[in-house]
């Protein structure tokens, strides 16, 4: 026993590569899973057609005349299923095969099926009229399907297509890891420069770089698809001659500790704080909106993010915060306020405001608080609409205008220094951008506090965080209040740059957007918040602000659940996970590792040592 | 045998004066009387829904008697909220440990002296504990849940002395335990003890509970039974009988 199990588990616990066994013949393929693969795609592939985005995105080019997003939202699929079919699943004492002819043609095989999927479409699409329950099911599409074709061609191009498609899935995986990951890069980039494309045309026009954003970029939209082979290719110089050296210095970082750690964080604080300080004054009307906007939502997800993130409290109608933000700052400060109207300078409002929120938070909070999972969530939601409907109502309508609104906000005006008006995207951001670094600040203490070592407590085990002499009820407020106090700041900021408050600006789908954005960054940490809002609502945009890709508004929630589901499977920490929660969700892993390793240590010096547990690596 | 009067000193350090609690309308405790003594081990046993984790949640503050008193050194505090209490000296240590699974060690025993604020007590009680569990020391950044069984029991135990208590109630100390772990876990109770803790423990097991307490109280459906000394009640007839009746059903 002992002579044997050394060298297996030294292969499976060192991370050096096992070596590889002869690649597998083509036609060798697990068939059942293939098909099984290609039939998810296929369905995947109609969904995607009939829920219109080929068609609506056909207008986004990527790459001059020879790739939309439309398109692109298309190929993804096989491409995927053809990568993911050549996927080997890692067993301990097997022997992985090498990747050859049999990760192609899998691939191959597998897109075609995802294809066929739409050739299943375009046929049906010619002999059928579903347009009563499908709404997309237009001649648009079959138009789009076949390229302008009859459906014959659409059948075959698309089987094809998907073939093509997949085989390049697969053939990903033939490359080394070297040769992959500059290919990764060279994709990253040329999509990022056309994801990006109105900010980079925005700054270069503020940085007088016109002439180089007129090369790059065709004139109406996407990339010229010379400028695109030159970044791929430039991108792919940079990733070969960069390897490693992104994750080298991440390590080095990693590994400082005390004041070494300290001094590196300050410094990358003080760049990122330089960079956004310095930005905004090349960057056009476009970015400092888009910054403003993605500003916002970081202070409400960090507001949540106390409430869900530290203290475990899952509240679905954080929205009721902004929107007593907004209008009680809309109410101190405008002059058209239909009942008092006391025109308060901005910064004496937020006071006001600040109070109120809390004061509404404790109020809501109350009976909330009382309850434990499920049903706090569902009353917290109740209460979120409620807030609105009552800013909606007649009753309240004397006070609040009701559908009307309020209309003529004053701009946010700071001891007479500055007046920011909606109307100057830049100042707004710089408003922004100094709220949040309070809201960041103010976070990050109360994460080491003890306060924030209690919300953690309680968010773990409530009932013995009680017997350790916590006052459970009012920790669990507290976090409410703090996270109102957060979200009224927004509020504030959010009347004052939009000049007006309706109730309509505050649905549900406004809650549901900021969790969606702090479970995508990751609950609990605040680069990640930081992130998620960046991604979220800089790229796909927000409720009601749009984003780069402004073509997808109509299709963000489909986008935001496909991105959730694809989290939970693939990254359930989230975009930039805190390291407690990472070491949590894969604490088996990391525990089973360690056993392993201690076991080899064991069996090769027999003096003892460390014991059976060694202290995981991570 | 319920304490009468004297001088609160003295007197017993936690005592229940004929305590009802009800969880809604079951009646869970039954005119319970119990007096723990400055520096005892004493026992309550009982079997499955005895109302043994009741009498410690009651003890604590966490339930409220429907009539009765709790009295802590001779103050009744039944109006009073847990913080209170463990303020006091009172703490627990939760049935199967239950730490907070995705904090550090570390975290966990600084919970356990949420309510102190003095800084050189904590970390005088903090060595103390290193002293009683090495094993602790190495783990302090490890998450809890990683720990295997026994070194979670000893983080709960250090997270409750954390908290520099008078009184340690344990909640079923040999729940979900290993034999051997259970035979170690009683020792180390044994240990705290001898060190000049007063220690109240609610046990299923009999036998190991009355090996290592000096006096002990048998519940059956919120009802003391029995109530007399560790070694009478290991000689007692009906205590055999109590636990086979409860093991027939």
């Amino acid at each position: 026993m002992t002579a044997t199990l050394p060298p297996e588990t030294g292969a499976a616990g060192a991370s050096a590569e096992p070596p590889l066994a002869a690649s597998r013949p083509a036609l060798a393929q697990d068939w059942r899973r293939l098909v099984r693969m290609g039939a998810v795609g296929a369905v995947a592939q109609v969904f995607i057609a009939l829920s219109n985005m080929p068609v609506r995105l056909d207008e986004r080019v990527i790459v001059k005349p020879v790739l939309s997003l439309g398109y692109l939202t298309l190929l993804i699929v096989p491409f995927a299923a053809g990568h993911r079919v050549g996927h080997q699943i890692k067993r301990e004492g097997m022997p992985q095969h090498a990747a050859g002819a049999h990760e192609v043609a899998g691939g191959a095989a597998c897109g075609a099926v995802a294809g066929g999927g739409l050739s299943l479409l375009a046929v049906l699409l010619a002999n059928f009229d579903l347009r009563e329950p499908l709404v997309n099911w237009s001649p648009m599409l079959a138009e789009l399907l076949a390229f302008g074709n009859a459906t014959r061609f659409a059948v075959v191009i698309w089987l094809l297509i998907g073939a093509a498609v997949g085989a390049l899935g697969g053939g990903l995986r033939l490359l080394g890891p070297r040769t992959r990951r500059a290919v990764v890069t060279m994709a990253l980039a040329v999509g990022g420069a056309a994801v990006l494309e109105p900010l980079v045309v925005d700054l270069a026009e503020g940085m007088r770089l016109e002439a180089l954003t007129d090369r790059l970029y065709a004139r109406r939209g996407g990339i010229n698809w010379t400028s695109a082979l030159g970044l791929a290719a430039g991108s792919g110089i940079l990733a070969v001659l960069g390897r490693g050296r992104i994750q080298q210095a991440r390590a080095h970082i990693a590994e400082l500790e005390g004041a070494q750690r300290t001094r590196t964080n300050g410094l990358l604080i003080l760049a990122t704080a330089a960079v956004l300080i310095v930005l905004p004054l090349f960057a056009g009307k476009l970015t400092n909106e888009l910054l403003a906007n993605v500003g916002l939502f970081v202070l409400l997800a960090l507001g949540l993010n106390v409430v869900v993130g530290l203290a475990g409290i899952l509240d679905l109608g954080y929205v009721a915060f902004f929107a007593v933000g907004s209008y009680s700052a809309a109410v101190l400060t405008a002059a058209t306020s239909p009942r008092i109207n006391p025109e308060l300078p901005w910064l004496v409002a937020l006071i006001v405001v600040v109070i109120i929120t809390g004061l509404v938070g404790l109020f809501i909070g109350a009976p909330v608080i009382r309850m434990r999972g499920d049903y706090l969530a569902i009353v917290t939601l109740g209460f979120g609409e409620i807030i609105r409907l009552l800013f909606l109502s007649d009753w309240l309508s004397g006070w609040f205008g009701g559908s009307q609104g309020i209309t003529k906000i004053p701009g946010a005006g700071i001891f007479g220094l500055t007046d920011v008006a909606g109307t100057d995207p830049r100042r707004v951001f710089y408003l922004v951008l100094a709220f949040c670094a309070l809201a960041i600040y103010v976070s990050w203490r109360l994460e080491r506090s003890r306060l924030g070592r209690a919300w953690m407590a309680v968010r773990e085990d409530e009932t013995v965080a009680e017997a350790m002499g916590i006052n459970t009820v009012n920790v669990k407020l507290l976090a409410f209040v703090v996270g109102a106090v957060l979200g009224s700041f927004s509020g504030a900021i959010f009347s004052a740059k939009v000049g007006s408050v309706f109730p309509n600006s505050f649905l549900i789908l406004v809650s549901i957007v900021i969790l969606v954005v702090v479970i995508f960054g990751g609950m609990g940490n605040i680069v990640g918040v930081i992130a998620g809002s960046a991604v979220l609502i800089g790229v796909l945009g927000g409720p009601k602000q749009p984003g780069l890709l402004a073509e997808f508004s109509e299709f963000k929630l489909l986008i935001y659940g496909a991105l959730l589901i694809w989290m939970m499977l693939a990254r359930p920490e989230g975009l930039i996970p805190s390291v407690r929660r990472s070491r949590e969700l894969h604490q088996q892993e990391m525990a089973q590792d360690a056993w392993l390793k201690g076991q080899v240590e064991d069996d090769n010096h027999d003096d003892g040592g460390s014991g059976p547990q060694a202290t995981p690596a991570t | 045998m319920s304490a009468d009067g004297g001088q609160p000193a003295a007197g017993p350090l936690l005592e229940m004066r004929s305590v009802n609690a009800h969880y809604g309308a079951v009646h869970a405790l039954r005119d319970v009387d119990l007096s723990i003594y400055e520096g005892e081990l004493v026992c309550l046993l009982g079997g499955n829904a005895s109302g043994k984790s009741t009498t410690l949640k009651t003890l604590l503050g966490m339930l409220k008697p429907t009539s009765g008193e709790v009295v802590l050194d001779g103050e009744v505090v039944n109006d009073r909220p847990t913080s209170y209490r463990v303020a006091r000296g009172v703490t627990m240590v939760p049935e199967n440990r239950r730490l907070f699974k995705r904090l550090s060690v570390r975290e966990n025993l600084d919970l356990g002296a949420y309510l102190r604020s003095d800084t050189d007590g904590i970390a005088a009680d903090l060595e103390r504990v290193f002293e009683l569990f090495p094993r602790v020391k190495e783990r302090l950044s490890q998450k809890a849940g990683t720990l295997s069984g026994g070194e979670q029991q000893m983080v709960a135990m250090g997270r409750a002395l954390m908290a520099k208590p008078r009184v340690l109630l344990m909640d079923e100390p040999s729940m979900g335990l290993a034999p051997a772990l259970v035979q170690q876990n009683f020792e180390l109770i044994q240990q705290i003890h001898e060190a000049g803790l007063t220690v109240f423990m609610v046990e299923q097991n009999a036998n190991m509970a009355l090996s290592i307490a000096d006096r002990g109280w048998v519940l059956q459906t919120g009802r003391v039974v029995l109530d007399d000394t560790a070694e009478n009640l290991l000689a007692h007839p009906d205590l055999r009988a109590s636990y086979l009746g409860q093991a027939d059903t």
